[in-house]
């Protein structure tokens, strides 16, 4: 055995001659070296998600030799999740997403230790999952986790290397270190549901995540090794349309909630509530917002019967392109400039992919004065489950 | 001076990833941008003026807020303006899948 037998590395876990061998191109590394390759196998990172961020992450974590990675996910793999989550194959479709990264990482890496969490992250359990690890990476989809994930990082005063997309957009930092700003200082609060269109409805390109993703787990290691200059107090913007790297100051606010000198964030709060979420809706919800809501089999019902509707069709030219159901096209951004080609005096059912713009749309409408206004429940999605499986689904 | 805009709020501005307009201060540059295209203003603004708290603006790589002089701080036609919101990734409506 290779192994230092003296000074503080003798706290650390001895390497075998298969994981010298295997990790040879760091042990090289003099920034690496013996010393550094055991500080990552004594390490414990927690990947929050294992989609997009959090496939590359762990995929490179794992093999970077990290000795016990955590995965927390309740999904599972969907075929619209193949074209960027590179953890998850063909054959997993259906599967729990942690189960089938478990089966890649131990493939990857058997001399790893890895623990699998299939819950959603909530405020009930985020404090007891964080204790057992060193590290949290925020590789999340949605904000009422996100603050969930930084204000549990504060708290219990774990760094939370972050990163996040959206369509060719990314940003990638680390926030919650003792002397570091986190997300709440530089975002306090978050945008109200809507205003922005999710990966779902506004896409996102492929290989994205997997820059950010692999940056996240470059800042982890970084942050095990002490080597390099952490990320922290810089945002970094990637830009992969136009392929531009661009780099922000940030910094602590003595004011934040959460990490300030008086903090009111003493706690975990219901994130949902804080994100401005409703309260989940039934499916088969006669009325939301006031906006009466009428499901994909009652539409076609109605229709079949001879009963005269205005379809308004509220996404993106490109998605019409890829399916649609005949509607009248007006996206969602050119309602309020294009009012004038709608009739108020015609019963409108509105529809989008998913029922949240065609939401949007039909409150609008309504404040415009237009009264026999409908949303499409489940949108064009729901068409194709439900109704008619040839509209393919995106 | 040029004022790069992020891609969830080009539907506001034609689509454009920069506009450039004419201003002495970052205030005045924000106004002659939100001037020119009110519907990106309610998304920048609240109802009382103020910049909202999901949207940070940089000038070059400094955040606003942390300026001397804040918005009235002087800028050059060679200096960039940013508009930063924060993105999350993936669903924003609701935790459960859909």
């Amino acid at each position: 055995m290779a192994t230092m037998t003296e000074g503080p590395v003798t706290a650390l876990p001895s390497l075998s001659n298969e994981e010298i061998a295997r990790y040879s191109r760091h042990l090289l590394l003099p920034e690496v070296g013996m010393e550094g390759q055991q500080k990552l196998k004594a390490a414990r990172v927690l990947c929050v998600g294992t989609g997009g961020l959090g496939s590359p992450m762990a995929f490179y974590l794992a093999a970077a030799g990290i000795g016990t990675l955590g995965l927390v996910d309740f999904d599972v793999v969907d075929s619209s999740n193949l074209q960027r989550q590179i953890i998850h194959s063909t054959k997993d479709v259906g599967r729990l997403k942690i189960d089938s990264a478990e089966e890649k990482l131990l493939a990857l890496n058997p001399y790893m230790k890895i623990v699998k969490y299939n819950t959603l992250l909530s405020s009930a359990n985020a404090l007891e999952i964080f204790k057992d690890f060193d590290i949290v990476a925020d590789g999340t989809d949605n904000f009422p986790t996100r603050y969930l994930v930084n204000d549990a990082c504060v708290l219990s005063g774990k760094p939370n290397v972050y990163g996040s997309i959206f369509r060719f957009e990314g940003q990638a930092s680390i926030f919650a270190t003792e002397e570091g700003p986190c997300y709440r200082c530089l975002y306090p609060e978050p945008p109200p549901p809507g205003l922005v269109p999710s990966c779902a409805e506004g896409g996102v390109l492929g290989i994205l995540p997997g820059l950010v993703g692999v940056m996240q787990a470059t800042e982890v290691i970084k942050l095990i090794l002490g080597q390099g200059e952490p990320l922290i107090g810089r945002l970094l913007l990637v830009d992969s349309l136009n392929m531009r790297f661009r780099e922000l100051k940030l910094r602590k606010n003595p004011d934040c909630p959460a990490c300030g000198t008086h903090p009111t964030v003493t706690e975990l709060i219901d994130y949902e509530q804080f994100c401005g979420i409703p309260p989940a809706v039934q499916p088969g919800a006669a009325l939301i917002n006031g906006v009466p809501q009428i499901s994909v089999t009652e539409f076609k019902q109605q229709r079949d019967a001879g009963k005269d509707y205005f379809l308004l069709d509220v996404r993106e030219p490109h998605e019409f392109k890829i399916a649609n159901l005949g509607g009248y096209l007006i996206p969602l951004g050119e309602i309020q400039k294009r009012v004038s080609e709608l009739d108020t005096s015609r019963e409108i059912v509105v529809h989008c992919k998913m029922g949240g713009r065609s939401q949007q749309a039909a409150e609008a409408l309504q404040k415009l004065g237009f009264k026999k206004v409908q949303n499409l429940a489940g949108g064009i999605q729901a068409w194709s489950e439900k109704v008619d499986p040839a509209v393919p689904r995106y | 001076m040029k004022i790069h805009i992020p891609t969830p709020l080009r539907q506001y501005v034609d689509r454009q990833a920069t506009v450039t307009v004419e201003a002495a201060t970052v205030g005045q540059a924000l106004h002659a941008l939100t001037n020119g295209h009110p519907e990106l203003k309610k998304h920048l603004y609240s109802e009382e003026g103020k910049l909202r708290a999901f949207v940070n603006v940089y000038l070059n790589d400094e955040d606003i807020r942390y300026l001397a002089a804040r918005e009235e701080t002087p800028v050059k036609d060679s200096d960039s303006l940013s508009i930063i919101p924060s993105i999350a990734g993936g669903r924003l409506d609701s935790l459960q899948k859909d």
